[in-house]
């Protein structure tokens, strides 16, 4: 047993890596993911199995079923390369134990993804490059491709590296603790940020006049009758610039009285509302056109 | 639209429908999208915009396994399409053009379950090429499905732009400004939707204190989005920190795990 063992390089697992980019472009309603997964294990197939018959089973083997995040297929990727080197210099790993590592790891792996990716760091990233492009700042989208694509690709080289190292053993160690503690944070951070957005970004906005406000003596500037002399008007602009009101009546409108209450409280409450009829079974796109026509109905009739 | 323009338009629209389903660059994403269409029409800044205002909408949209969100590649390229080619660009025909965005991204949604049912036909070939050990007809199965994606928003996006420019623009014309006023005011209800389809997916009991902290908190409009965010991640750290420690303490030798209640556990030990 002189053979040489045959080890995947790092320029295959950067290929292999780069491929994983372009894991969804054959998604499909039957297996998925699946070619994609054997795309992207083919410069790893081509290192390590040189006959036809070897190939074609290892290509085979990869067309299974699979589906999980696109971003946490790295690191089952990492753990399938460790597998395959395995078993190309000789290992006993059967067609079942790969299928059945990739199967196991897939679902929590997605489990967590979902929040972190599309439910955390979009939304942040997106938010705050959308808030700098609403007011026509170009760095609004820079800011969102260059942090994103530098955080995605860090993520999968990083978790492909891991995965790789880690083998098989990366199953044992993600299911205790760390699993647990990431996806526990996501979401406690996750509904954290969510309710920021909420306050800062749905607009429910009243023009509603309610009847003007009829302030108390002394919280109004009495003007003089008559001329005014310098001393006076010296008075009354101190006055003014103490706060006092310039009428004795001032404007009160329903958004202010809200507002007093606790600043952007109809947005939550008619996202609670969203929640609960999504909860009904409600689709969401009926919501969508049901809050345009309830914006353009309540603005013909001047309350918002 | 010079002929340059159309070209250029097409390539994003067709790299926005690949990124429709890869998921990776967010090209698709209208903060992206709708730029790259102002970038090669020369009207940067309202596209940015719309942009800015498309994916405040569609904050929350996700394709989550199987289920596909409304198709955000679509909205945001034929939305910012529609937008300079009514050449009007004040906050009302912004608001049309998103507006125009919510049909679109439905009529997307099943353009990608089209493909994605092609698809399925496509891999069988490459399964057929696997057991021959083949390695090139596979990669290039892989490829053209992907393609396929692309082409689902490049050939609405042909469409869009052969239809005249003065008949986008008498349309959108002929929209009176209530309506577009009241769209604009919708469109800030809309991201409602979003945020609830999230939190619905999100919340348990353990977590719903954390949004009660995060409302308040935004209240305070000194705090920007980033300092709100190292808030945010400063509470999760606690949180799972003190969790540890007090089921630690109350387990005592046992490694019995505390009580489930972490505050009060760390009080216990006083």
């Amino acid at each position: 047993m002189t053979e040489e063992r045959i080890s995947l390089t790092k320029s295959d697992r950067l290929a292999v890596a780069w491929r994983s980019t372009f894991l969804q472009g054959s998604w499909n309603y039957e297996r998925m993911q699946n070619l994609g997964f054997a795309y992207a294990m083919i410069p790893a197939i081509k290192r390590l199995y040189k006959s036809k018959e070897d190939r074609a089973a290892a290509l085979t083997r990869h067309l299974e079923f699979f589906n999980t995040h696109p971003y946490l297929a790295s690191p089952i990727l990492g753990v399938t390369l460790a597998l395959e080197e395995e078993r190309a210099n000789g290992a006993a790993i059967d067609d079942t134990a790969v299928q059945g590592v990739k199967i196991g790891m897939m679902g929590p792996l997605a489990g967590i993804g979902d929040p972190v990716f599309w439910f955390t760091v979009r939304p942040i990233l997106g938010a705050l490059g959308a808030s700098l492009a609403i007011a026509g700042n170009i760095m609004g989208p820079i800011i969102f491709f260059v942090v994103w694509n530098i955080l995605r690709w860090g993520f999968l080289w990083y978790t492909q590296e891991f995965g790789y190292k880690a083998g098989s053993e990366i199953t044992k160690d993600l299911s205790g603790g760390l699993l647990k503690d990431i996806t526990k944070g996501a979401s406690i951070l996750g509904m954290f940020i969510l309710a920021v957005l909420v306050e800062r970004w749905v607009n429910v906005k009243f023009v509603l006049e309610l009847p003007a406000k009829k302030l108390a003596e002394g919280a109004y500037i009495n003007f003089p009758k008559g001329d005014v002399s310098g001393a006076k008007l010296q008075e009354i602009l101190g006055q003014q610039a103490g706060g006092l009101s310039l009428t004795k009546e001032v404007p009160n409108t329903l958004q202010a009285n809200l507002d007093s209450l606790v600043p952007g409280l109809m947005g939550l409450l008619l996202t609670f509302l969203c929640m609960y009829l999504l909860k009904k079974k409600v689709s969401p796109i009926i919501l969508i056109v049901g809050l345009f026509v309830v914006g353009v109905v309540l603005h013909v009739l001047h309350i918002m | 639209m010079s002929i340059i323009s159309i070209i250029l338009v097409i390539i994003v629209a067709f790299l926005a429908g690949i990124e429709g389903i890869l998921d990776e660059f967010q090209l698709h994403q209208p903060l992206i999208a709708c730029t790259l269409i102002g970038l090669v029409t020369g009207h940067l800044i309202p596209c940015v915009i719309l942009g800015g205002t498309l994916q405040m909408m569609a904050l929350g949209w996700a394709n989550i396994g199987a289920a596909v969100a409304p198709d955000v590649a679509l909205a945001s390229i034929a939305s910012a399409i529609i937008l300079v080619k009514g050449g009007n660009f004040d906050a009302g025909h912004i608001a049309l053009a998103y507006g125009a965005a919510i049909p679109l991204a439905v009529a997307g949604l099943f353009l990608t379950m089209i493909v994605r049912t092609i698809s399925v036909g496509l891999v069988h070939g490459a399964d057929a090429a696997a057991k021959r050990g083949e390695i090139k007809p596979l990669e290039r199965i892989h490829i053209t499905a992907l393609g396929l994606q692309g082409l689902r928003i490049a050939i609405p996006a042909i469409l869009l732009i052969l239809i005249p420019a003065s008949s986008v623009q008498s349309a959108l014309n002929s929209v009176p400004h209530w309506l577009s006023d009241g769209m604009t005011i919708g469109g800030g209800m809309v991201v409602a939707v979003g945020y609830a389809l999230v939190i619905n997916m999100m919340a348990t009991r353990e977590v719903w204190p954390f949004f009660a902290l995060g409302f308040a908190l935004a209240a305070v409009s000194q705090l920007t989005l980033i300092a709100l965010g190292a808030i945010g991640v400063a509470i999760a750290l606690i949180y799972i920190n003190l969790s540890k420690m007090g089921g630690g303490s109350n387990g005592g030798g046992s490694n019995g795990g505390g009580s489930g209640d972490p505050v009060g556990d760390v009080l216990n030990a006083y």
